[in-house]
């Protein structure tokens, strides 16, 4: 069936294709305007020092580094400033010379607009780089290299920000036998890339065979967009001194340059939803990143700086080889200015970056390119119609979703069957908000029903964990209950024992409990406390014994039944005796109970009204602790 | 804020339902054509109607009306119940449909993108249940008719029920092919031989089949524009064929061949323009398919075994109901997963 609707898709759509090679086409995708000639037809530029540099110390993925430095520190040029602490997180430099002026919370670039945990420094205009340590990466241990890398600073500079050295360290699990370098740059407006492959492609190979190296990939495959041709042959040319490596052009169809995407494209495999690449063996490093591993290895210099596309409505649009930190006024200043008409500035590409809550924020690693927004550019999206399902998204989406039930079921908050129509497997790519004849806001409703689901299901597990905490607590309760119940049983006992034998014969009739048969009961009440503490701990240890644990949470009795003046020692005997019995018989109900996750019954018929007060008493005691549980549990 | 992505290039609803009327004018030249000028009378009634109901019950929801009306949507299920209705019907006739389209089958659901029925569809039904003989008097082919209507002739049929001096109703309507079929075939006569009366054309109704070949014309236009996908329509008209072929082959002497089933009645009309209808139909390209082939399917046996002479709009409510299942069970296979 699914080769029919391929085969005659391809008959009404004509075999028009605009690929240069032969690539596994993945389904769907979008072709907005490029925008990037704009920013290629002037070189790279060096920005000058900036007065203040701001270093967000969250500038990647993973863990917030360990600041080394105080207020008032003199630091020299790639000087570490923060350690990366934990596995995944990463370390910061200084980007120049200077002064360490303030460690405080400032405005960063990130969407929500909060403040994060920000050095600043103020550079002294020297530049003066501390001692660098080339490596000599093909003399030296991989693991060696791997976990100096740790202290480069160098993350994904494609705008994932994913520290490179956990993508390099070894799992042990999975050999990788492909690298892929992702050098699509499929988002409309970047150019940083494909300005870095035109001026530093032998660096860029450089690099390659050094990550190639570290991976111990057999093959490399670079794959390029066709819009960028410079980059192409630029890369091609300098590729020729490795072996077993490929340029590979893949037709200018946006998302390409989403690493499954690409990985699609080269190689034809889908890598499975719920795997990493790296466990089908293949590893994919942006070219940027790339470039900063050579820089690192071959000069010993640390993350401190990136190259930043800033085009849009500014007067002359430019790639620009920046310190991080620095302000993105002087960024835009560099590129000639805003144009009056310009109202924001947005951070990434016109797809899937977002809006700056402020422009008095630095450049980070994760800023590959700032847009200057005004209304002609991105006009603001007319009101939102009803869908109307006309699955234009659905032919766009390139996870092959169906983006007009996600809506639906986002809209309506039914986010267990969004969850089942495979949300997470969204990559919030943007094709299906920009195919939209309703100008529905699509990608937002999934953030948002995946921001709900991630919530709820933190919640859950927080309650999850708050009820085993009570239910540890009821169960340590009963268990100490038990354990006093024991003791006044042996206690019983050993009274009777005592005990003078006033009339054996009589005794025999009356009592038909004998010293032995009191030593028996004994047993058997230590016996049964052991059994009950076991039901305990297997209705506590069961994972959804949430409700059934508490509703079956087993019968207590607490002997106080203490023989007093008013009750006859004869009476005070049987009561034990009844109550002893009692026990064992509990004991068995539960142990069976347990095992059957049934109810436990409770043996209260036969027993002294005394001793039903006290079990009635109990009960209330542990109604309320259920009460108490359930009010915790939100469901 | 992250409100990207901050560009968009997509056809507005008022683009889209724009085209669809575009797409619709092939086939209403032929019909002028064929049947005179009454259509345009019908189609400007539907239309008034179809706008004035949508304004009017927008305003009792309390929606803007604006919006919903100039998506043209409402013009698109008028066009489309005025071209399904006999050209000479009465004009209450094409308001009371329009309306019950527009009210009760589009805008008490919700309005447009809520209705799980196709509304001009559940106008037609309406009208047919309720209104049969007048629902199958169909205008004589101008070229054929003893005495040809003017256009004020028609003017006054449709307004007044007035027909010129001398002239009766039998002398301008007749049976369309596919009522005629029916009752011949009853009659114990052989397709062969009720195919060579006048009112049969080279494959379906004479006359009629020009407008079928302007509905397939202005079809191929939207395929083209993206307006609809070719699903629907390849799966309706194949199964359509398929399954006409199979009872032709059989006995040739009861069922007609695939071309007449093709040509005749609302087949094309349904294939390019009813059945594509987004809202009502399902989303997944499989389901299409089955969607499509299940109503061409009905389409048929209601023809051949039904108590109306052509089913489609029968065959489209019923397929109606069953869209969230064939959409539930036809979700294609997402990227990185098994099938």
């Amino acid at each position: 069936m699914n080769n029919i609707i391929e085969f005659a898709s391809k008959l009404i759509k004509g075999f028009t294709s605009d690929s240069t090679n032969e690539v596994y086409k993945f389904h769907g995708g979008v072709h907005p305007d490029g925008h990037k000639h704009e920013s290629t037809t002037r070189p790279i530029a060096q920005l000058p020092i900036p007065e203040k540099l701001t270093l967000p110390l969250r500038q990647h993925v993973g863990y917030i580094p360990k600041i080394k430095v105080k207020v008032g520190d003199y630091v020299l040029k790639g000087e570490m400033i923060a350690e990366a602490e934990g596995t995944v997180s990463a370390a910061i430099h200084a980007p120049t010379s200077g002064t360490i002026t303030a460690i405080e919370d400032a405005v960063i670039p990130h969407p929500s607009g909060l403040p994060d945990m920000c050095v600043t420094l103020a550079p002294d205009g020297k530049d003066e780089w501390k001692p660098l340590k080339p490596i000599d990466w093909k003399n030296t241990a991989i693991n060696e290299l791997i976990t100096s890398l740790r202290s480069s600073g160098i993350v994904g500079l494609g705008g994932a920000t994913f520290p490179t050295h956990i993508k390099l360290r070894k799992d042990g699990r999975s050999e990788i036998h492909t690298l892929i370098i992702n050098a699509a740059e499929c988002e409309p407006y970047i150019t940083c890339d494909d300005m870095l492959m035109r001026e530093h492609a032998h660096d860029i190979i450089q690099g390659i065979e050094i990550v190639q190296h570290l991976l111990g990939a057999t093959k490399v495959m670079i794959g390029i967009e066709d819009n960028k041709p410079e980059a192409t042959s630029a890369m091609t040319l300098a590729s020729q001194t490795l072996t077993n490596a490929t340029v590979t052009t893949v037709p200018t169809l946006y998302p390409s340059g989403d690493a499954r995407r690409l990985i699609h494209l080269l190689l034809g495999i889908e890598v499975p939803h719920h795997k990493r690449s790296t466990e089908v063996g293949i590893q994919v490093f942006n070219v940027a990143t790339v470039l900063a591993i050579y820089r690192y290895f071959t000069f010993g210099e640390p993350s401190v700086s990136r190259v930043v596309t800033v085009t849009g409505n500014v007067e002359t649009p430019q790639n620009f080889e920046v310190l991080l930190g620095t302000p993105i006024p002087l960024l835009v200043a560099a590129a000639g200015g805003a144009k009056t008409d310009t109202t924001h500035f947005v951070m990434g590409g016109p797809m899937m970056g977002f809006d700056l809550p402020s422009t008095d924020v630095p450049v980070t690693k994760a800023a590959n390119c700032i847009i200057a927004a005004s209304p002609s550019l991105f006009a603001a999206p007319p009101p939102a119609m009803p869908c109307i399902r006309c699955t234009r998204c659905a032919d766009a989406c390139p996870v092959n979703l169906q983006p007009q039930e996600l809506y639906w079921f986002a809209k309506s908050d039914n986010l267990e069957k969004a969850r089942d129509y495979h949300l997470f497997d969204c990559i919030e790519c943007g094709c299906c908000t920009y195919v939209c004849p309703s100008n529905i806001p699509l990608v937002q409703y999934y953030r948002y029903a995946k921001s709900e689901i991630i919530a709820a299901d933190k919640a859950q597990e927080a309650a999850d964990l708050a009820r085993e905490r009570n239910e540890f607590r009821l169960a340590r309760i009963e268990r100490e209950k038990l354990e006093r119940a024991q003791k006044h049983a042996e206690r019983a006992a050993s009274a009777k024992n005592d005990e003078p034998k006033p009339e054996p014969v009589k005794a025999d009739k009356e009592r038909p409990a004998s010293s032995a048969e009191a030593d028996e009961a004994k047993k058997a009440a230590i016996a049964a406390a052991v059994a009950r503490a076991k039901a305990l701990k297997l209705a506590a240890a069961q994972t959804d014994a949430t409700k059934t644990g508490s509703e079956e949470a087993p019968t207590i009795i607490e002997n106080k039944s203490e023989p007093t003046a008013t009750v006859s020692d004869e009476q005070a005997k049987k009561d034990k005796q009844a109550l002893i019995a009692a026990a064992i018989e509990r004991a068995k109900a539960q142990k069976l109970a347990a095992a059957q996750a049934g109810v436990a019954p409770k043996n209260t018929e036969d027993l002294s009204p005394k001793v039903k007060a006290e079990i009635s008493e109990i009960e209330t005691i542990r109604a309320k602790a259920k009460q108490m549980v359930e009010a915790k549990d939100p469901d | 804020m992250n409100r990207s992505p901050y560009i968009t290039d997509a056809p507005t609803v008022s683009i889209i339902m724009l085209k669809v009327l575009l797409a619709l004018v092939p086939g209403i030249i032929a019909y002028y054509w064929v049947y005179g000028g009454g259509i345009l009378v019908t189609l400007s009634l539907a239309t008034v109607t179809a706008l004035i109901t949508e304004a009017a019950i927008l305003k009792i929801r309390q929606r803007p009306v604006a919006p919903s009306l100039s998506d043209l949507s409402a013009i698109v299920t008028a066009w489309l119940l005025a071209l399904a209705l006999p050209p000479l019907a009465p004009w209450w006739l094409v308001v009371v449909g329009t309306f019950f389209a527009i009210a009760i089958a589009k805008q008490l659901y919700g309005g447009l993108g809520y209705n799980p029925f196709n509304p001009a569809m559940v106008g037609y039904a309406v009208l047919l249940i309720s209104f049969p003989v007048i629902m199958t008097k169909w205008p004589t082919p101008l070229a054929l008719a003893e005495a040809p209507l003017g256009m004020m002739d028609q003017l006054k049929l449709i307004f007044s029920n007035v027909l010129p001096v001398g002239v009766q109703l039998d002398a301008v309507t007749s049976a369309t092919p596919l009522d005629y079929l029916k009752t011949q075939l009853m009659l114990k006569q052989e397709v062969a031989d009720i195919s060579s009366a006048p009112i049969f054309g080279h494959f379906g109704a004479k006359g009629g089949e020009f407008v079928t070949a302007g509905y397939l014309l202005g079809g191929l236009y939207l395929i083209q524009q993206r307006i609809i996908s070719w699903h629907l329509p390849t799966a309706f008209i194949a199964a359509m064929a398929l399954i006409s072929l199979i009872f032709n082959i059989v006995d040739p002497t009861h069922f007609a061949n695939p071309g007449f089933h093709l040509m005749s009645g609302a087949v094309m009309l349904c294939a390019f323009f009813i059945i594509t209808d987004p809202v009502s139909g399902p989303t997944t390209p499989k389901g299409k398919l089955y969607f499509a082939a299940g109503a061409a399917v009905l389409t048929y046996l209601i023809r051949v075994y039904g108590g109306y002479p052509d089913g489609v709009a029968f065959a489209v409510l019923i397929m109606n109901m069953c869209v969230s299942l064939i959409d539930a069970y036809t979700q294609p296979r997402v990227f990185g997963h098994k099938q």
